[in-house]
């Protein structure tokens, strides 16, 4: 493999700055490790003559003086973002063959700041999944095993092709979006960072809806700094999202320290769950001790209604989600399946059969279900105002502390299959579903091994719009993690 | 709550989503667990407390009332499954 492929963005700018390498050769290098790397399926599309043609164009502005900050970096866009004449289908066959007329509003910004997409990354359906299980695409398999085992590990999910890719060093970089955990549980399976922003930072503007009060786009990279750096760039007001927050954005790369002095780690006791792995326990007490080490001052805290987080976003989402998909209608995009002599419902129903996938169509029907008459208020509204509740022990914690210190998911990477009740899938956002409901900024961050070798997060949550104390908590952990794990990937030949 | 089959066969028809017998009863039975499962919200007392609907709530959005996009139909037609003279087309609705 390439020297030049598993660099930090940090480390690739600065080599493009002083030549020692081209954005081409820099392009190259990714497209090949993409291709030897296939049986990942961490891609859905590639898009090798975009990548070369924006490379080039990187090359002449470093040349000229005129580069982005992101000019040269080989990135990989989640395939729920429209991206301009190239296929866009949210890992849904009732999207095949849909190819967006628009750019989204994030990926137009990565692409304005020099960015080279190298292509389009596998998810869960709608980004319905916590496994990357649920793609029409084919699961995404991530590029860790277990010690001594040659069994085949999900990479999370529902951002899993991005997770997967940035393990693999396929991308320095990727969008994710995260709506229950989807940016921060995969980043934690594979052992990279990824950040979700308060909610309203970065615009939905083209990003396929799945529960939009809820949805919200981040980074995933190999470490903090690039992750600060790629934020940097998505962020910002958009007039096209009209939950868009119209506030600066920080320079949060410049800004960043691992220094904690005088800041309040909080540890919200609800998180200890009856049965939690052993060794994730520990690591989250070592976690703490690195950020005492780092100046902060631990104290414990209360989140009183985080058992209901995960029944309040069962309803939640699901509501949203069957709102928004109602759009798949086989009428103005995607596929559509016709019915011989048939009325127009039942083109609809015969559309939406085939081309939702299992898990889509029972979110669907839940959503569509406590909507219904006679069960909104008793579930939907319900659930609501338990998500008040679950903000408000947030505002309360976050009276006496600055970040929270959690685990990022309950348990390491497990096997395809492993969760097939739909129920136990669910649980495993136990510890992500929270800070989504309130809107708030959240980071995983790697800081240890399994017992069996397989990568552990710490996920930090702060305070509305304070990214820079998540990002400043993940450093700390970074720094005191040393984590530098990477998977051995001669199980893929290549 | 336990879901029935016809139950399920009236959601799914609320949600133009065509599903065969086999799907009806397995459906039947996932919607069944996860309602179970959500029913425990129930027990928390919200009496007085207002539904968040958006995490940051604020004024509503104007924006001028001028033509700020337009002319572009060959692009919104451009993903139809079936165009016709400029319009979606799809299958017969008058009789």
């Amino acid at each position: 493999m390439s020297d030049l492929v598993g660099l930090s963005i940090g480390r690739m700018k600065a080599g493009l700055a002083a030549r020692d390498f081209s954005a081409r050769e820099l392009a190259e290098a990714h497209l090949a490790a993409m291709a030897a790397a296939r049986a990942l399926n961490a891609f859905v599309t590639e898009t090798p003559e975009l990548a070369l043609a924006a490379a080039d164009l990187a090359d002449a502005a470093l040349a000229d003086g005129s580069a982005g900050v992101l000019a040269g970096i080989p990135l990989g866009i989640k395939d729920l973002f429209c991206t301009k004449g190239v296929e866009t289908t949210a890992a849904s066959a009732i999207l095949k063959g849909f190819v967006p007329e628009y750019e989204s509003t994030v990926s137009g910004k990565l692409l304005g700041a020099g960015a080279v997409m190298l292509g389009k990354l596998n998810l869960d359906e709608f980004a319905m999944g916590s496994s990357n299980e649920t793609s029409a695409a084919g699961r995404v398999l991530s590029p860790w095993r277990a010690a001594g085992s040659v069994v085949s590990l999900v990479p999370g999910g529902s951002s899993g092709g991005s997770a997967s890719a940035g393990a693999a060093g396929l991308v320095a970089g990727a969008t994710g979006t995260d709506t229950g955990g989807s940016i921060r549980q995969p980043a934690a399976f594979v052992g990279i960072a990824g950040i979700k922003p308060t909610y309203g930072r970065c615009s939905r503007w083209g990003v396929i809806a799945f529960a939009s009060s809820l949805d919200q786009a981040g980074p995933m990279a190999r470490d903090v700094a690039d992750c600060a750096l790629l934020l940097q760039v998505m962020c910002g007001h958009d007039a096209k999202d009209t939950t868009s927050l119209n506030v600066p954005v920080p320079d949060f790369a410049a800004a960043l320290s691992g220094d904690l002095r005088g800041r309040r780690v909080g540890v919200p006791k609800e998180y200890r769950i009856e049965g939690l792995d052993g060794r994730i326990s520990a690591l989250w007490d070592e976690g703490l001790g690195w950020l005492k080490a780092a100046g902060a001052e631990i104290v414990d805290v209360s989140l009183p209604h985080t058992k209901y987080a995960l029944p309040a976003y069962y309803i939640i989402a699901p509501a949203e989600a069957s709102s928004n998909l109602a759009r798949y209608d086989g009428v103005r995009f995607g596929q559509r399946v016709p019915v011989p002599g048939g009325t127009l419902n039942d083109m609809y129903e015969a559309t939406r059969a085939a081309g939702f996938g299992a898990e889509v169509k029972r979110r669907i029907m839940i959503g569509t279900y406590v909507l219904s008459a006679g069960f909104y208020d008793a579930y939907y509204t319900q659930a609501q105002r338990v998500r008040t509740l679950i903000a408000q022990d947030f505002e309360r914690a976050f009276e006496v502390c600055d970040v929270l210190l959690t685990p990022t998911a309950p348990s390491a990477a497990f096997a395809f299959g492993a969760k097939a009740d739909p129920l136990e899938m669910y649980l495993n956002d136990v510890f992500t579903v929270p800070s989504s409901l309130a809107g708030l900024p959240a980071m995983s961050v790697p800081a240890g091994l399994s017992a069996d070798g397989l990568p552990l997060g710490l996920q930090i949550i702060g305070r509305p719009l304070d990214e820079q104390g998540v990002l400043n908590a993940g450093l700390a952990i970074e720094r005191a993690a040393g984590f530098v794990a990477r998977p051995d990937m001669a199980w893929l030949g290549g | 709550m336990a879901v029935d089959a016809a139950t399920v066969r009236k959601i799914a028809r609320l949600a133009r989503l065509g599903v065969d017998e086999a799907e009806v009863l397995a459906l039947a039975g996932e919607l069944s667990a996860i309602l179970g499962f959500v029913e425990q919200l129930g027990e928390v007392d919200t009496a007085g407390v207002m539904p968040m609907a958006a995490v940051s709530p604020k004024a509503h959005v104007w924006r001028g009332d001028v033509v700020s996009d337009g002319g572009v139909r060959e692009a919104v037609l451009a993903n139809a499954p079936d165009a016709v003279a400029g319009f979606f087309a799809v299958p017969k609705v008058i009789e």
